[in-house]
């Protein structure tokens, strides 16, 4: 199976744990589900390095892949550190 | 230190089983937190694989990046107001969104030196290229609305659909002639274009629609991460992509859901624009006028109460009313009152908005329910105290079929014995209808600023009753 062919097995299959996964989510924890998905679609950030790493990368790629870098690993510690305090928030009554 | 291709496979495979742990754990706010920090290992884990991976020689720019990322998410993370939440998750999406085109460019660039490029990798790039630029633009407006930089007012001119669609459809015969031709200004152009549709895609939309716009971008995002996947056939971006694309199509289905409206009106038109000619329900109800009532009026019933239905709305939130709720709900309590919350699902600015600030203010979420679950609960509620909230209990979206709102799902406010609206004039809400629920014999209105009323009903409750 060509490697285009297996991306797409991959991604069809993913959608529906997706699907199910999701749906699954309590609808108080909505905006932290915003936040974390946000942060984990920082995940982009593997795309980045693999740009800006290439030893045969030129410098436009380079530079690039620094601004890609930059803005993912915002996306990163930005969207996990946000998910935590708002989660931290919710309580349980005689807590 | 270098490891191998099926390694760093093996390494991707368990990172994004933590990304579905971590998801999974959003079904209950118990094991919510060890969710995130699964997310977390996960993301360490994905990056850790990749830098040791052979694709990744050189350091120097990553390690600065990443340091100065990290320094900018830690304090945008740490400072920002719950309130505002919606504008971080917007500037976030924003940053997906552009480091999806930077990374599909680059990519680009390295295949082009390599000599390496081919048809169905410049396809990928585009589609990458396309909803990335989309995502960022979209979302920057979607910013400027929240932030208040501009007008969160629909913004719409005659022919703007087809402007967008000829836009549309020139975006993607650029990127075609570009995976034909290698041509690099159709690559430009391309990019250009699609930077400008996302702009145009979102300004008609109301700032009303703001929970929709949300999770629309959210999902965008997600494609955005998976066609980068496609292009570097890495499949952990591709799984992540779409975990990510389908949260946020779920949520902008269930937004739509709670406003009765589909994804093609909210997107195609702002929200009050076809309001077809005077509510003749509303009209004969507003002949019976409102009635106002004190503080006190509301403290002599409340104090009394078995059960107490407080509906928070966007309102709330701009007055900060929430911990004087808090300091409420627990004076409340103390006489033996039942106090819940109701949320309606398109209450706030972002899906699930006001349960966040509701946390925030440590108001337990086992007080705070849904909307199914809190409508069994108003036939037998004594009070109902509606703060900053308008169309969410308007009963015209049951009863007025001629209203804009009429089949939208509402909490049913109205069949508890009294209703009190906090409310600070009689402008109408978002939706820029009446609310019939004003004019109900049980129901009156007690006007100011919502936290000096919570305020005074605080004080009220101390002061030991009547």
């Amino acid at each position: 199976m060509p490697d285009t062919l297996v991306a797409l097995y991959v991604f069809v299959l993913s959608c529906f744990i997706g699907y199910w996964v999701i749906w699954g989510v309590t609808p108080s924890l909505h905006t932290p589900l915003v936040a974390l998905t946000n942060a984990i679609s920082g995940i982009i950030i593997v795309g980045a390095l693999l740009v800006t790493g290439l030893e045969s990368a030129g410098t436009a790629a380079e530079i690039f892949g620094f601004i890609a870098v930059l803005l993912a690993s915002i996306n990163v510690f930005g969207g996990f550190l946000v998910t935590n305090r708002m989660l931290a928030m919710f309580k349980k009554k005689d807590k | 230190m270098e490891i191998s291709a099926n390694t760093q496979a093996i390494a991707y495979l368990i990172s994004a089983i933590l990304f579905i742990l971590a998801l999974k754990g959003l079904t209950h706010p118990a094991s919510a937190r060890r969710g995130n920090y699964l997310g977390m290992a996960g993301m360490v884990i994905a990056i850790i694989a990749t830098l040791f991976g052979n694709e990744v020689q050189s350091y120097g720019f990553i390690v600065v990046g990443v340091l100065v990322g990290a320094l900018i998410g830690t304090v945008l993370a740490s400072r920002v107001q719950m309130t505002a939440m919606p504008q971080l998750v917007a500037a976030l999406h924003s940053f997906v969104g552009m480091a999806a085109v930077l990374v599909a460019i680059g990519t680009y660039l390295n295949h082009d030196a390599a000599g390496t490029l081919n048809t169905v990798m410049m396809g990928e790039l585009s589609a990458g290229i396309i909803i990335g630029a989309i995502t960022f633009s979209g979302s920057v407006v979607a910013f400027a609305k929240l932030q208040g930089l501009v007008s969160g007012a629909p913004v719409k001119f005659n022919g703007q659909h087809a402007l967008n669609a000829a836009m549309g459809v020139a975006t993607v015969a650029f990127g075609f002639h570009f995976g034909m031709t290698e041509s690099m200004t159709s690559l430009i152009l391309m990019t250009l274009l699609a930077f400008i549709l996302g702009f145009t895609l979102i300004i008609p939309i109301g700032g009303a629609d703001m929970p929709v716009i949300i999770s629309m971008l959210n999902s965008y995002s997600g494609w955005a991460a998976a066609a980068t996947g496609f292009t570097l056939g890495n499949l952990l971006l591709i799984i992540v992509g779409a975990l990510v694309g389908f949260s946020g199509a779920i949520l902008s289905f269930i937004m739509c859901r709670a406003m009765n409206r589909s994804i093609i009106n909210v997107v195609f038109g702002g929200f009050g624009s076809d309001a077809g000619g005077e509510a003749s329900a509303v009209g004969q109800a507003a002949e019976k006028g409102v009635k106002s009532a004190s503080v006190d009026d509301a403290i002599y019933w409340m104090e009394d109460a078995n059960k107490v239905i407080i509906v928070p709305g966007y309102g709330m939130a701009v007055a900060q009313a929430q911990h004087a709720l808090k300091e409420m709900l627990e004076l409340l309590e103390a006489k033996d009152v039942t106090v819940m919350f109701g949320i309606h699902p398109v209450a706030g600015r972002m899906p699930g908005h006001m349960n966040v600030l509701l946390a925030e203010a440590d108001i337990p979420y086992d007080h705070v329910m849904e909307m199914d679950d809190v409508n069994s609960e108003f036939p037998t509620a004594d009070v109902t105290l509606v703060v900053g909230a308008n169309d969410v209990v308007n009963p015209a979206a049951k009863s007025d079929s001629s209203s804009p709102i009429y089949g939208m799902p509402i909490l049913d406010a109205a069949k508890s014995r009294q209703v009190y609206f906090l409310k600070r004039s009689m402008n109408p809400g978002y939706s820029g209808v009446d609310n019939l629920l004003f004019y109900q014999d049980n129901t009156s209105l007690i006007f100011g600023d919502a936290k000096d009323t919570i305020e005074g009903m605080v004080s009220a409750l101390k002061g030991g009753g009547h």
